[in-house]
């Protein structure tokens, strides 16, 4: 743990280097502010000492003090406001320069890496954590220092007043150290159970009213209800604890401060009757004495801040430091022309180790065809375009395009050479134009209408407030799911890649509109190798090849005559379509 | 933040209470710097040790009340901050239980669990510091003054000048604040809504190769967060500063006040120092004023937004008819004159569903029309038809022709906007919702499955139900056999969201889950896309050899699954284009037989 926070740690200052002039600044300017902020007690207790009694007061002495006074209060309060503009702006640069990062990570990770991860945690990561880091970050560049400063230089002041008083001060104060430390450990375990029992009951905030309405249909409200109140009772009662325990350590401190400036007071008038001591060198220890304990809470506050920091920003590097995908080949070559030769050579392929799947599949498509995957559901159909787009590597054999091995060729013209729909439609929020010109961004409105007409998607976008300016929200917004998929048809056909992958692109759209679309496939898939998933016989039956998968197998292969003629589990498949 | 104060009040007590006590402890705060001046005039002028050593014991002992009292009244504050909590999370998880399709629809899920949670938390830490410093930080600042007043009036001016110049400025700099932390919490808003977006997208964004573009959108946003946020602590960094210039030179004044005073003999050098032990508390509590008054802001902003939940209207109450058909009446009587036809025609609807309630009626839609909530056009348009006992009716239709919408009135997610409906010959409006939906079993379009086991999710559906009805269900839902497939069976382990499930398996469970409540009403809401032909046939041989024989409704794109109906519904944009039986459809409604041709021709039939 020691070892990781230290790492952590390191990673920090190297992303802070960047910045090392604001840090400087930032350092000379505390230093600065701190010893005016020390100074001034002592002006002041100079000044108490030209204010002796009724005729004894030295007003050429109190006039020269206060020009110095007004000097420091000058300095010292442009030198906080100077620190204060510093830290933030380190502190905002390096969290954006991390968010950065780790999106750009995004990008580039591994498919298999976010398929396993909920985008839930993912998200936490770049949003919440880095937020956190950021407030623990600032908070510690602008309380730690100074506040270390200001121990160091209350105790240097101090001495240079009076050793004894001095010691009452470094004797009496750690006690207020301990007792904070002490209330910290012991509610340590509350917060703790409280943060568990925060996360048990989102948890089932987020199932529950995730799926509201599949509660509400089963008439389920009432138990979830119970089962809701009985986590937020006991919340409640963690909570309290935690709360009360942890909101002792102000009044406990503020306790053992009193006895701090009770000590000061006593030894310093015993000191003043003796004459170690002037009235005003005690007024300068009394205001020291009230803010000596200061730097201490807060430096204890800003280290549990910190250590929370540094556990968000371990997480944020963890995602980081994620090993990417396995980067493009230095020689791999751009596809150029791609008349649509596909070959599969004896693939095998696994998500998960020992859990086989896909085993030396072979497979040759020729340059046009159509190759229609089928089978019942979750038989691995959707495995096939993950090995197709490299998505996911394949674990044995290998997959060509254009007789070029597709880890030797770059994912970008590789990616390009395909179009795709999937079965979850995916819109990002935006106009319907940039949704539809997603893949090519120059393309003119002229050309975006011809195809959204080309997908029968014009007609209900020409029905829409602004057309094809319509900013749709996350996620489709209040698309319904067939004019979502209208859309990602749209999107494939104004690029028109020289081959196409269908995941059940059309099984959410009715007949009547499929249709059209079909005929507007046909036109798009002449001349053009695509590979289909889908459940529709009469779509498959025109397939070149169709590929019968079970259980992450290809168990049959060949064109729908062949395939009747075998009679083997295509023709059960395909016989069950009329048996009622 | 005023209206939800309400569930505060069981513990008016502890809200009282807190305050006070904390009250209580500034008083004992404030006596300390006049103890530490009649040590210095009285003691150390006087030269008397023993006055010193006890005025010392009464400061420790005023030092040992405040923490008594300070303890008393963190103890109170909290328990009321928590208590509220519970008390708001509860009566907004219940309220949420309580809103309708339509309200659930606008609201969104996200922003309702971040309502219930981080709102929920900030709220709760906003109460807690409220309680313990709303009164406290005024009084002292207050207190302070009129202490000061005390000691001496004529140098106490100072402190009436340089405080509400200090209060000015501190809170004008808290308030150019408080519109920019909304600034910038949209603008992380909208840094989140980018990564969530291309995570959600990620297969999309990388066939498109859109990564660059991507990273470009989501730099823009973060410089732009980073901006504000930027702008924004430029302004608060302002706040330390002067309030530190501001304090001190009234220090200076004071200073110079106090010499004139002492010089004349009205004050002693104690008393200068007292004055200016109340200036420097005055300071901290100021400072403490301003950051009560940051997080009141930010609690404020997050108890309006939860109040922005908890006034979301609840659904229909279940008695709401009553009124309604005297609305209903009243118009009817005053279009009677002018639409007669209308009138009669709504006369022969009644009588019809006289007639049929003897006779086994199970579902009845006596014109039914319907529009969401906020948006313009009408999803259905005098829907009329009704079902027997038993039977199984075939919903087709086009995309958007309202065939999901339909069948969700039955159950009543959303309320009619003209017409009525009759389960078992009662109107849905005159149903206890529970007693209604109890009838229902619905199998939604999204396959939505809970974290727990197979069997409990099933359970979801009827809780007393017993091994040999769960048998039943998964076996007619076609789930029996890869349930027994997997190690645990059916006690193995269903992630949140069904995961770990095929959208197949994810669907067939979530039939198993009516299945079991043995409904009498059966809805299939498309709820077998993701069903491969032959199991989807095998299901529907299952159900219509079930033995409490439901009415069952299929909603499908695929004539096949509907094509054996005893009555098929065909709309086409809202309207019935045509009701019967697959034959017959084919013979009058144009409609179908466009549907049934292009799902047909090809296969050579």
């Amino acid at each position: 743990m020691r070892g990781k926070q230290k790492g952590t740690l390191l990673k920090i200052a190297n992303r802070i280097k960047k910045y090392w002039f604001y840090l400087g600044v930032s350092l000379i300017l505390t230093m600065a502010a701190v010893a005016g902020t020390l100074y001034l007690p002592i002006l002041t207790g100079k000044a108490v000492d030209c204010i002796v009694e009724k005729g004894l007061v030295d007003f050429e002495g109190l006039f020269a003090i206060f020009k110095t006074m007004i000097i420091v209060i000058g300095i010292t309060a442009i030198a906080q406001w100077l620190m204060s503009l510093c830290n933030n702006r380190m502190t905002y640069c390096v969290v954006r320069d991390i968010r950065k990062d780790a999106f750009e990570k995004l990008e580039i990770l591994p498919l298999k890496y976010v398929d396993n991860h909920p985008t839930g945690e993912i998200v936490s990561k770049v949003i919440a954590d880095v937020d956190q880091f950021a407030d623990g970050l600032l908070m510690g560049f602008t309380q730690l220092f100074s506040g270390i400063l200001t121990i160091v230089g209350t105790l240097g002041f101090m001495l240079s007043i009076h050793v004894g008083i001095t010691l009452v001060v470094v004797v009496i104060t750690p006690v207020s150290l301990f007792v904070a430390s002490f209330i910290a450990k012991k509610t340590f375990d509350m917060f703790k159970e409280q943060s568990i029992t925060r996360g048990e009951q989102t948890a089932l905030i987020d199932e529950m009213i995730g799926n509201q309405k599949v509660v509400q249909a089963f008439s389920k409200e009432e138990d979830v209800l119970e089962r809701f109140e009985e986590i937020n009772g006991r919340l409640e009662r963690c909570s309290l604890r935690a709360t009360f325990f942890s909101s002792i350590t102000n009044p406990a401190t503020r306790f053992v401060n009193s006895l701090v400036y009770t000590g000061v007071g006593i030894t310093g008038a015993f000191a003043v009757l003796r004459g170690f001591l002037t009235v005003g060198q005690l007024s300068s220890f009394l205001s020291y004495a009230n803010q000596y304990t200061k730097p201490f809470n807060e430096i204890s506050g800003v280290v549990t801040e910190l250590q929370n920091a540094l556990a968000c920003a371990a997480r944020i590097f963890e995602l980081i430091e994620e090993k990417p995908q396995v980067p493009d080949r230095k020689d791999a070559v751009v596809l150029g022309e791609v008349t649509g030769k596909v070959d599969l050579r004896d693939v095998s392929f696994s998500y998960v180790p020992g859990k086989k799947l896909i085993q030396h599949l072979n497979l040759a498509v020729k340059p046009g065809q159509r190759v229609a995957i089928v089978g019942p559901t979750g038989c691995g159909k959707t495995t096939v375009i993950n090995l197709l787009m490299r998505f996911y590597d394949v674990d044995k054999g290998a997959i060509e395009v254009m007789d070029r091995d597709i880890r030797n060729i770059t994912r970008k013209s590789l990616r390009a050479s395909y179009g795709m729909v999937l079965q979850d439609t995916w819109l990002k929020s935006g106009t319907i134009f940039e949704n539809i010109s997603m893949g090519k961004p120059d393309a003119t409105l002229k050309e975006v209408m011809e195809a959204a007409k080309a997908s029968h998607a014009h007609s209900f976008i020409k029905r829409l407030l602004q057309g094809y300016d319509t900013v749709i929200g996350e996620d489709g917004g209040s698309l319904s799911q067939g004019q979502k998929q209208l859309l990602c048809i749209a999107r494939v056909m104004l690029c028109l890649p020289p081959m196409l992958i269908l995941d059940e692109a059309t099984s959410s759209i009715d007949t009547r509109t499929e249709i059209k679309i079909q005929n507007a496939f046909a036109t798009m898939m002449k001349g053009r190798t695509s590979f289909i998933v889908a459940h529709r016989l009469s779509t498959i039956k025109e397939a070149d090849v169709i590929l019968v998968m079970k259980d992450g197998n290809i168990i049959e292969q060949g064109n729908h005559g062949e395939l009747l003629e075998k009679d083997g589990f295509y023709a059960k498949l395909y016989n069950s379509q009329f048996a009622v | 933040m005023k209206s939800l104060l309400k569930y505060l009040n069981k513990y008016k007590k502890e809200s009282i209470l807190a305050p006070l006590f904390k009250m209580l402890e500034a008083s004992f705060e404030l006596l300390v710097p006049l103890v530490m001046a009649a040590v210095i005039d009285r003691g150390i002028e006087g030269k008397d040790k023993n006055y010193i050593v006890s005025m010392c014991f009464v400061m420790i002992l005023l030092g040992l009340i405040g923490f008594v009292c300070s303890i008393t009244a963190q103890y109170f504050a909290a328990k009321a901050a928590t208590g509220f909590a519970r008390k708001l999370r509860y009566e907004m998880f219940s309220h949420i239980q309580r809103l309708s399709y339509s309200k659930l629809d606008t609201a969104g899920t996200s922003t309702l669990i971040t309502r219930m949670t981080s709102d929920v938390n900030q709220v709760q830490s906003g109460v807690n510091m409220f309680l313990r410093l709303f009164l406290r930080s005024p009084f002292i600042v207050i207190g302070a003054m009129v202490m000061a007043f005390y000691v001496d009036a004529h140098a106490a001016i100072v402190f009436a000048v340089a405080i509400p110049i200090l209060s000015l400025v501190v809170f004008s700099i808290i308030f150019a604040n408080i519109p920019l932390y909304k600034k910038v919490q949209n603008r992380l808003d909208k840094v989140l809504l980018v990564t969530r977006e291309n995570l959600n997208g990620i297969r999309v964004i990388r066939a498109f190769n859109q990564e660059e573009e991507e990273i470009e959108g989501f730099d823009e946003k973060n410089t732009a967060l980073t901006k504000i946020q930027l702008f924004a602590g430029r302004i608060s960094a302002l706040l330390n500063p002067i309030t530190y210039v501001i304090i001190n030179l009234a220090l200076v004044v004071l200073l110079y006040k106090g010499a004139l005073r002492v010089d004349s003999g009205h004050i002693t050098q104690g008393d200068v120092i007292a004055l200016i032990s109340y200036m420097s508390q005055i300071l901290v509590e100021l400072v403490k004023l301003a950051n009560l008054i940051v997080t009141l802001t930010k609690a404020a902003a997050c108890a309006s937004r939860i109040q922005g939940v908890m006034e979301i209207p609840e659904r229909m109450e279940d008695d709401s008819l009553n009124g309604r058909e005297k609305e209903s009446e009243k118009e009817k009587k005053g279009h009677f004159g002018e639409k007669g036809v209308e009138t009669e025609l709504q006369g022969k609807g009644t009588e019809l569903q006289g007639k049929e309630t003897e006779s086994d009626v199970s579902v009845r839609f006596f014109h039914v029309g319907f529009t969401y909530e906020g948006a313009g056009g009408e999803v259905l348009i005098d829907i009329d038809f009704s079902v027997k006992k038993g039977e199984t009716v075939g919903i087709i239709g086009g995309t958007g022709s309202g065939k999901s919408t339909l069948v969700q009135l039955i159950p009543r997610f959303y309320d009619v906007s003209a017409g009525s409906i009759y389960v078992d010959g009662k109107e849905v409006r005159e149903y206890e919702t529970k007693e209604l939906r109890g009838k229902v079993g619905m199998v939604p379009q999204k396959a939505a499955l809970f974290k727990g086991t197979i069997r409990e999710n099933i359970l979801f559906g009827r809780e007393d139900a017993t091994d040999g009805m769960i048998e039943e269900a998964i076996t007619v839902a076609q789930a029996k056999e890869f349930i027994e497939a997997k190690d645990g069976g059916l006690l193995s382990k269903v992630e949140q969201g069904g995961r770990n499930l095929s959208g197949g398996q994810k669907q067939r469970l979530t039939i198993a889950r009516a299945l079991v409540r043995q409904p009498e009403i059966l809805i299939l809401d498309d709820s077998c896309s993701a069903l491969d032909y032959a199991t989807d046939a095998a299901l529907r041989a299952g159900i219509k050899g079930l033995s409490y024989h439901p009415t069952v409704f299929i909603v499908s794109q695929r004539t096949a699954s509907i094509q054996y109906a005893d009555k098929i519904i065909v709309l086409d944009d809202g309207e019935i284009a045509g009701i019967g039986t697959h034959e017959e459809l084919l013979k009058s409604c144009q409609v179908y037989q466009e549907i049934y041709d292009s799902q047909y021709k090809k296969e050579g039939r």
